[in-house]
């Protein structure tokens, strides 16, 4: 499945009402590591059917990155119940997204 | 086996690669993250011969795809140990072993840290490394930046336009920085300077809220902070290879501008050398300088 892209009009449907857990993967245009990330999550979201994969703009949703405290980029998020189970900041490789869902 | 293993794919192992390659000699690079080191932070560039402007992702993208097109190979493993062998070297990561007839250690520098209790757990949570990729997040309000050189006196200028207030905490009295970069900072009515004190810890709830600095008289001062921008240097990424090269006291592997280190067929590239100018242009110099080397070590045998 591809990454899909997320803003506050479906992320309680897309995120918090998901029944699979959500990659969240917060990031900005300006952002290099962002731009490193973004083909490797596509690759992960590519390979991988249980878990999705979405993509916020901090730029177009400043409120979303504010509600849940993002204050560096790129930041991934892992939601499972529709609650934060656990963050990762920094551009991880590709195996370190993987562990970071797996674990 | 390969002729040529490259630990590391920042501007100097990318453009050892490129250097290889040309020379006809079979190149792997081996890289921890993903290609182009630390210059992928930076949203422009002014400084390269040629290019007034570009963003470190073009800079990266398009020396990684030069690379890729002259035929280089990359695995994205980490780097652990050197094996030197006389003939054969390895380099072990954490997953495999890989044979090659030399090697180049272009592992560049990571940002060093404050060692403070909590740091690591408040990264993107009020604690940044890179003013100019987080410092968006704290459009006016109060951070502080540590640190005595020309990045944290840059840092502190640049937040200064987007946060409401900016401390500089820095452990001495006096700056290592450049004196126009001072006195810009001085005439900025939002920053202060808070001089002779060191952070001593770091209180958080769900983000950072707050940081404890004490002077050298021992006085404790707590700041109310949004974000702590810590730029207190650079440590070259040397710690697997102590053991293979002579390192200085700072972990810099010795070797002089022909790149060639103290063990046979190991050369190194780029801001993990002992050197006095950290920058793209002396870490490509250094690639250049390294593969040419590495070539001319294989074709005497
Ligand atoms: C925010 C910022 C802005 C900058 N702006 C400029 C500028 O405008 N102009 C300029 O000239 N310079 C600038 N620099 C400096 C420039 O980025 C560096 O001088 C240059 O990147 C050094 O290249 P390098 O290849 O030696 O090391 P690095 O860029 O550090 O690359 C080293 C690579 O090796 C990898 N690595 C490390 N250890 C291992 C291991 N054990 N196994 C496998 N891989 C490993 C790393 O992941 C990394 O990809 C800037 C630096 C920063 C941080």
């Amino acid at each position: 499945m591809a990454v899909i892209k997320v803003g506050k009009e479906n992320f309680e449907s897309e995120v918090l009402n998901s029944e699979k857990p959500v990659l969240v993967d917060f990031n900005a245009n300006w952002c290099g590591p962002c731009k490193m990330l973004k083909p490797i999550l596509d690759e992960v979201a590519e390979e991988r059917s249980d878990v999705k994969i979405v993509s916020i703009n901090i730029d177009d949703e400043d409120e979303l990155a504010e509600d849940y405290s993002v204050y560096s980029i790129p930041c991934l998020v892992l939601f499972k119940n529709g609650a934060e189970a656990k963050r990762s900041v920094g551009l991880i490789p590709k195996a370190e997204v993987e562990n970071f869902i797996n674990e | 086996m390969f002729d040529i293993i490259i630990i590391g794919a920042g501007p100097a192992g990318l453009t050892a690669a490129i250097y290889a390659r040309r020379a006809e000699k079979t190149v792997l690079v081996l890289e921890a993250k993903s290609y182009g080191g630390q210059i992928i932070n930076t949203p422009d560039i002014e400084n390269y011969p040629v290019c007034p402007h570009i963003s470190g992702f073009d800079f990266a993208t398009g020396l990684y795809e030069q690379t890729k097109a002259l035929g280089a190979e990359f695995v994205f493993e980490k780097a652990v140990d050197i094996i030197n062998g006389e003939k054969i070297k390895e380099v072990v990561t954490e997953k495999g072993k890989y044979q090659g007839k030399t090697i180049i250690i272009a592992t560049g520098s990571e940002n060093r840290k404050l060692g403070v209790d909590g740091e690591d757990r408040l990264i993107g949570r009020g604690i940044s490394y890179c003013a100019t990729c987080d410092g968006a997040f704290y459009r006016k309000k109060t951070v502080a930046v540590v640190g005595g050189g020309n990045t944290a006196l840059e840092d502190a200028l640049y937040l200064s336009d987007i946060a409401e207030k900016v401390y500089l905490i820095h452990r001495r009295d006096t700056f290592r920085g450049e004196e126009a970069t001072i006195k810009r900072l001085k005439e900025k009515t939002n920053v202060e300077f808070v001089l002779n004190s060191t952070v001593t810890s770091l209180n958080a709830e769900k983000r950072l809220t707050s940081i404890e600095v004490k002077d050298k008289d021992g006085k404790v001062t707590q700041l109310f902070v949004n974000g702590l921008f810590v730029a207190v240097g650079r440590i070259p990424e040397t710690q697997n290879f102590g053991k293979t090269v002579n390192l200085d006291e700072s972990g810099y592997v010795v070797a002089g501008e022909n790149c060639i280190t103290n063990a046979d067929g190991i050369f190194v590239a780029g801001d993990n050398r002992v050197k006095s100018v950290r920058q793209l242009v002396t870490a490509t110099a250094d690639g250049a300088i390294a593969a040419t080397e590495a070539v001319k070590y294989i074709n005497q045998f």
